[in-house]
């Protein structure tokens, strides 16, 4: 019987010739990955260890994204921490480069890995073939100090896409529409693996973003087969494989999916679950307080070309804050050279240095009582970008444009 | 012989997110103690102060989705609820809960069957009592069980080291 990815990754890191779905398996992790979000509790605890040690200091990477620069002398104190033990022990260290799940793509990630990361959106990483998966600060601990944990074998959701996406529909209304069609735990406990002809089609940043926001169907990880264009993306990058998994052709599947990418439509995620999808179209009309270009999901070079190319010539609504956030350093370094950035900044919207931004919710941007915001961000729960009783709508990036000059919901062919 | 308990019972919904359980703008609060009276509030901004120790939460499906947050499972066994019983629980936050030493029980009828402040009886890996009525529930597996025993995965490995 042969093998999905998720199962020979887990093998690999396991050290065993198969595994299979429902086993649990300790294994060696390749890297770890953790962010201000709770890295601070991590060193707590460890500080309250009998005899603290870091296994492999090579493996970890901590990013301070969630709120940079800091806001407040708490989030301060916790930042202020982190750097400090990350200097004392050697750890590589950013601050102020981007989303930690964009600056893991541009720097560390390498297909057949598997990557635990204190960070849900972690399962991003398997748009290069990689086993990624989001813990919280305790698994992480463990995994710091022994280098290894234990996983399940999840069961395999397969999803074989066919055909290419329309003009003016983005992999983001897709993954949108998988999660619609699965619900916000369709794939619980659940491994969600992507194949095709049509996978062909779609771009590094195309596959990051339906590979990132997974998580909001319950996924364990997402995995993506290694074709040319991953390849490309890590020549470009400097980096190899560990190793590359295909699915073999009689792998067990707990579902196979066939997606036809030339249906999908412009769609629209409604307060409160990311599973509320419905056609863009439908939520015409809705007024906006606040629109949000940028995260780990959407805030890459190719999401800022689509924005700036509604919005050039144009002005943001009187009515509306405009919030554009590249992901990365490299990503905003990039804007500026193709004069995107001042695009934005001419149509009165609001650039901001690569970070979550309001994406989480605590930082810049958080919305008001009764406040609506369209967002390109991962989540729309409840409160999720301020004030509990506030809305947000999930799109893409010419859906959040276009109703950031409108004024309300709309679609960029309606504008 | 299992551990037996009867309990009061809170009742919530389907896909309880991180969010609701602990909003982002608390989690730079310095303690989960100082997190305790925010629980809940996107929802219902008045439970975390009526919920007493010993009491249960008895949820739908999809309990926990959303981020990884510890503080999500921190708040609520520090809010005393002895356990959770949902429908199902989104793989992070179950991770995170018996790291954390706060039981998880998985059963998709009992929230149709009770109501809040409700009395039930609680029996450990073999069954829930409600109303007369007796709702079936799993066993953890033994790796777990003994995480969740210890109170907690940090606290595991330090008896399995021979350090308490």
């Amino acid at each position: 019987m042969g093998m999905t990815i998720a199962e020979k990754i887990v093998a690999r890191a396991a050290k065993v010739s198969e595994t299979r779905a429902g086993e649990i398996h300790t294994v060696e992790l390749d890297r770890l990955m953790s962010n201000d979000g709770t890295t601070h509790l991590t060193i707590d605890m460890y500080n309250k260890l009998k005899h603290p040690r870091i296994q492999d200091v090579s493996k970890l990477v901590w990013i301070v994204d969630h709120n940079i620069p800091s806001d407040s002398p708490k989030t301060a104190a916790s930042q202020k921490k982190m750097r400090d033990f990350a200097r004392a022990n050697g750890i590589t260290f950013y601050e102020g480069e981007g989303v930690c799940h964009q600056v893991m793509m541009e720097n560390h990630v390498c297909p057949g890995e598997l990557i635990f990361g204190a960070d849900s959106h972690t399962c991003a990483y398997g748009a290069l073939g990689a086993f990624g998966t989001g813990v919280g600060c305790t698994d992480y601990l463990y995994a710091m100090v022994t280098g290894t944990s234990w996983v399940m074998v999840p069961e395999t959701l397969r999803f074989n896409l066919h055909g290419q996406l329309p003009e003016g529909v983005y992999a983001r209304d897709l993954i949108l529409t998988i999660i619609g069609k699965i619900g916000a735990n369709g794939a619980n406990y659940k491994a969600m693996e992507f194949g095709g002809e049509g996978l062909a089609t779609l771009s590094m940043s195309d596959r990051i973003s339906v590979c990132n926001l997974c998580v909001e169907a319950g996924a364990k990880t997402a995995l993506m087969e290694v074709d040319e264009t991953a390849m490309e993306f890590l020549r470009a990058h400097d980096r190899e494989p560990k190793a590359l998994f295909t699915a073999d052709e009689d792998a067990e599947y707990a579902e196979v999916y066939d997606i036809d990418l030339t249906t999908v439509v412009p769609i629209v995620a409604k307060p409160h679950f990311v599973d509320n999808v419905v056609p863009a179209t439908e939520c015409a009309g809705t007024r906006i307080d606040e629109a949000f270009l940028g995260s780990c999901n959407n805030g890459r070079i190719e999401d800022l070309r689509v924005g700036a190319s509604i919005i050039k010539g144009k002005k943001v609504h009187p009515l509306v804050r405009f919030l554009v956030v590249p992901a990365s350093r490299s990503v905003m370094l990039q804007a500026m050279e193709e004069g995107l950035i001042d695009i934005f900044m001419e149509a009165g919207a609001i650039v901001m240095n690569p970070n979550c931004s309001v994406c989480w919710g605590s930082c810049q941007g958080v919305i008001g009582e009764g406040e609506t915001l369209i967002s390109t961000g991962t989540r729309n729960f409840k409160g999720r970008a301020g004030h509990r009783n506030s809305f947000v709508y999930l799109a893409d990036a010419a859906t959040v444009t276009a109703s950031a000059i409108k004024g309300e919901i709309t679609t960029a062919d309606n504008l | 012989m299992s551990e037996k308990f009867k309990a009061r019972v809170w009742v919530l919904g389907d896909d309880i997110d991180t969010d609701i359980i602990i909003p982002t703008e608390y989690l730079a609060l310095k303690t989960v103690e100082d997190m305790k009276p925010y629980a809940f509030s996107p929802l219902r901004p008045e439970l975390a102060g009526q919920i007493l120790p010993g009491d249960i939460i008895v949820a739908g499906k999809n309990f926990g989705c959303g981020s990884s947050r510890e503080q999500a499972p921190e708040v609520i066994k520090a809010l005393g609820i002895r356990c959770v019983v949902a429908g199902s629980f989104a793989r992070i936050f179950f991770r995170n809960a018996i790291n954390n030493g706060l039981l998880l029980i998985e059963n998709a009828d009992l929230h149709d069957a009770v109501k809040e402040g409700d009395e039930v009886e609680v029996e450990v890996g073999v069954k829930i009592t409600a109303g007369g009525r007796d709702f079936p529930i799993p066993s953890l597996p033994d790796n777990l069980l003994e995480i969740l025993n210890a109170g907690g995965l940090v606290k595991a490995m330090r008896r399995r080291n021979g350090l308490e």
